[in-house]
């Protein structure tokens, strides 16, 4: 007797259906599992049945054949587990197969015939909601996760033998309680803890409103960092399909599991980081900080003690927004849409500036700005540098708070939506070259200005466009409609400056 | 190529002294007494053991030879038999016995007949003192005075770059051989040297750097110049010694003051304390050398400021060099960005590593 259970496999943070299909004939007893499947689908067998002997059905002595389909497509992990005991059960008459073609099936097995946890269960969600199937079951530590996704009424169970029962056409058991949070919150960084700054924060405003993305420059001890981790602080509270998506990412990347991710994602990786680790890699394919990044920040501290090829390998996510990694014939594409927050001394010795501490040679600010400057510095929209505030500083009350620059920032948020409407840019560094042209509109004397900075070679053409994308942000933190040649005069200081533009160093 | 403006014993010197160069570089504390010996001197005080068989290569070679390599490097080679021979170098104590040139001979002569200036100054230079070398070279160049300096890293590079911008000729005296450049990293100056000015060296070409050359070449740059100006220098810099050099000629030397508490300025300040004369700027070098408003520095072209920027210039040059500086001056952030940015594209001031600003001079 044939049956069939829906299942998915994750594809890089995709989900993709996959049939298992269980055939049953009189036979030498025997279970095999075909359709390209991974050492943990092979293991499958044997936790398959002893889980279904455990769970009080009987495994039939007969020749079992089950094939996962479609059968190009790799298929790894243990989430196969429950759908292949389910199809046994269904085609040896232990379960009613028809009634299993409105499940869809996702869950790792243990030998006892408990359901295991298993990552990825709100991107299996998001599966069975387009495959058009009306239940899911996964393991019971998932459920809450999976129920994120509307339109799919999740069954989670935590057995085997209460799926089958499920099936049978015993009621859905409740959705588990959300877990009582008893971590004590940690108090989020905020604005209001910062002193002085005054140019930084300016800055950090701007890269949160536009997308834009900022190289923090400035002696060790100064404050890079602390700002660095302010910038989530003050972007806009994610949309709900934002959201969805961050938390299927870092549930597939298996370091989420309660509920749905309200807080934008912020990864600090450490700078001895692999590419692959940056970007995603390894085999099965697995999303790198990047992807774990999307939506929120990604933020590199000490910039220049980064290897040069995971800086290298930055640079087609943060030109597409997504990154392609290609693994035995197979093309696997991970979301990457994050503002890049990056954080490095100006010199090797980090005091250039201060004083004439700085004792780097001209060859060493040399090696040091060459390490920093090419394809990932001509994507950093902003460069500040941040000094070491004065005592009096410190004594002074907050110039700002996340709130209120979020309000702000949200507020030139809606101005460009609008403005961007119909184009696959959704804020202003996002806008490639024709929309910058088409969208920033110049004021005569800003034009002046752009023109007369062309002019005195202090700007590549890609640089201009930079900078028209930086005006038009601190413009729309304005609420002004036409750039102005303040606007202007601000981005050309806060521009970055790379090759002929004397990048970090005199 | 060359009709013969070196004679042969003055090219078999520079053999000598290329054959030498170890042996010089272990007596580079007295290198400059070493080098005004004569050849059979120099053979006998250097060359330990091994000065018979030295002796007798150096009477084997053919100054046919070392003249077709000199050539073949595309360098012409003028020796101080010659008339010709730059008439300043020949008050040193050791005059070069032959300049190879590169870039054209002629155009050197000619350049070292007028009035050339020497900027010499540290290798790690601040990015005031850069800036300063700069502007003293291109206000020197658009006033019509060439400048000599050794092309080393800091404060030479900077001089030859501000004179080359200004189309102005300059002259780099080179430590090694002159037909590469050294440091190996300045190509691209020196490819812009050699097409507006002159590379020099008193070496024949493919001898390599050794540390005795330093202070050898010092001197020459000071030889060459009717002036010479010190930028910035440590306690022990080579930019004193070429100092040293034009006190004992008799020449003008300048010095750049820098502020009191900074190494660097601790060269330029002892010549001052020793009547050194103070450069603020190029019309300083230009009364210097020509006395009080002789000659004048064309004034830079550069946009009037506005009563508003021009505040903010004073501000920077007060030592509020940094947007944070600036705000406890009472200037917010958002209009120091704006201002700073307006004088950075009329010309005021220079951004530098670490986000503070320069006023250009």
């Amino acid at each position: 007797m044939l049956a069939r259970v829906c299942t998915f496999t994750i594809d890089g943070v995709d989900p993709r259906q996959v049939w298992a299909e269980v055939d049953i004939r009189s036979g030498l007893p025997s279970f095999t599992i075909v359709g390209l499947g991974d050492a943990a689908v092979r293991e499958s067998r044997d936790r398959v049945r002893a889980a279904i002997q455990n769970s009080h059905f009987e495994f039939p002595q007969m020749r079992i054949t089950a094939n996962l389909a479609p059968a190009f497509l790799k298929k790894v992990g243990p989430g196969f587990d429950a759908a292949l005991a389910l199809g046994v059960l269904a085609a040896s008459g232990q379960a009613p197969a028809d009634a299993l073609n409105r499940y869809a099936v996702f869950g790792e097995l243990s030998l006892s015939g408990a359901l295991r946890d298993s990552p990825g269960a709100l991107a299996v969600a998001e599966g069975a909601r387009q495959a058009g199937f009306p239940r899911l079951i996964v393991p019971r530590e998932r459920a809450r996760e999976a129920a994120i996704v509307e339109g799919v009424e999740v069954v989670g169970v935590s057995s085997l033998q209460a799926a089958a029962d499920v099936v049978k056409g015993s009621e859905v058991p409740p959705l588990p309680a959300p877990e009582p949070d008893t971590s004590v919150p940690l108090p989020e960084p905020d604005l209001i803890d910062v002193r002085g700054h005054a140019a930084p924060l300016l800055a950090l405003q701007i890269a949160a409103a536009g997308g834009h993305n900022l190289l923090l420059d400035g002696a060790p001890g100064t404050g890079k960092t602390m700002l660095a981790r302010r910038l989530p602080s003050i972007l806009p509270a994610m949309s709900r399909s934002e959201a969805i998506e961050v938390t299927r990412i870092h549930s597939v990347a298996g370091i989420h599991a309660n509920g749905l991710i309200r807080a934008r994602p912020f990864r600090a990786p450490h700078h001895t980081i692999s590419p692959s680790g940056l970007v995603g890699g390894g085999s099965p394919p697995r999303p790198g900080e990047a992807t774990l990044a999307s939506h929120g920040v990604l933020f590199l501290d000490e910039l220049s003690e980064f290897q040069r090829s995971s800086l290298d390998a930055l640079r087609q996510p943060l030109e597409d927004g997504a990154v392609t990694i290609v693994r035995a014939q197979r093309a696997l594409r991970f979301p990457t849409s994050f503002i890049l927050i990056a954080a490095t001394n100006p010199c090797p010795c980090g005091f250039a500036g201060v004083d004439d501490r700085c004792g780097c040679g001209e060859a060493e600010l040399r090696r040091h700005r060459r390490k920093l400057s090419g394809p990932l510095l001509d994507r950093m929209d902003l460069l500040v540098s941040v000094q070491r505030p004065t005592e009096d500083e410190l004594r002074e009350p907050p110039a700002i708070g996340s709130a209120q620059a979020r309000d702000r920032v949200a507020e030139a948020r809606e101005r460009q939506r609008e403005r961007l409407a119909g184009t696959a840019a959704s804020c202003n560094g996002e806008m490639d070259a024709r929309e910058v042209r088409r969208h920033v509109r110049l004021d005569p004397a800003a034009e002046q200005a752009l023109g007369d900075a062309y002019m005195a070679g202090v700007l590549s053409v890609r640089g201009r466009h930079r900078v028209m994308r930086v005006a038009r942000t601190i413009a729309d933190l304005e609420r002004c409609d036409r750039v102005a040649r303040g606007h202007v005069l601000t981005a050309l200081a806060l521009r970055q400056r790379t090759g002929s533009e004397t990048a970090l160093a005199a | 190529m060359n009709d013969r403006r070196a004679c042969d014993r003055c090219l078999k010197r520079t053999w000598l002294l290329a054959r030498l160069s170890g042996h010089l570089d272990q007596a580079r504390g007295r290198a400059e007494e070493v080098l005004e010996l004569a050849d059979t001197e120099l053979l006998a005080a250097l060359a330990g053991p091994r000065r018979g068989a030295v002796a007798a290569e150096y009477e084997r070679v053919q100054p046919r030879a070392i003249r077709h390599r000199v050539g073949a490097a595309g360098l012409e080679p003028i020796c101080r038999c010659d008339p010709g021979y730059p008439q300043r170098l020949l008050a040193l104590s050791s005059p070069p016995s032959v300049l190879h040139v590169g870039g054209g001979l002629e155009r050197l002569l000619e350049i070292v007949s007028g009035e050339p200036v020497a900027i010499v100054g540290a290798r790690r230079a601040s990015g005031y003192g850069l800036e300063v070398a700069g502007s003293l070279g291109r206000g020197l160049g658009s006033a019509g005075v060439a400048v000599v300096s050794g092309m080393a890293i800091g404060i030479d590079s900077a001089a030859h770059a501000g004179a080359l911008d200004a189309a102005a000729h300059t002259v780099a005296v080179l430590p090694g051989g002159a037909e590469q450049p050294y440091p190996p990293g300045k190509r691209s100056l020196y490819n812009r040297i050699r097409g507006a000015g002159a590379v020099v060296s008193e070496l024949p070409p493919g001898t390599a750097v050794r540390r005795w050359m330093f202070p050898a070449r010092n001197r020459i740059i000071a030889g060459l110049s009717a002036a010479t100006v010190v930028v910035e220098a440590r306690e022990r810099s080579g930019a004193l010694l070429a100092a040293a050099r034009a006190v004992e000629l008799g020449r003008a030397v300048g010095a750049v003051p820098g502020r009191v508490t900074s190494p660097l300025a601790t060269g330029p300040h002892r010549l001052l304390t020793r009547g050194a004369t103070i450069v603020r700027g190029p019309q300083d070098v230009l009364d210097l050398l020509f006395g009080c408003g002789v000659r004048t520095a064309p004034a830079q072209t550069r946009p009037a400021l506005a009563d508003d920027l021009e505040r903010v210039l004073r501000k920077i040059s007060d030592g509020h060099d940094t947007i944070a500086a600036l705000a406890r001056a009472g200037l917010p952030a958002d209009q120091a960005l704006t201002a700073l940015s307006a004088l950075e594209l009329a010309g005021y001031v220079r951004r530098e590593a670490g986000g503070r600003y320069m006023v250009v001079p």
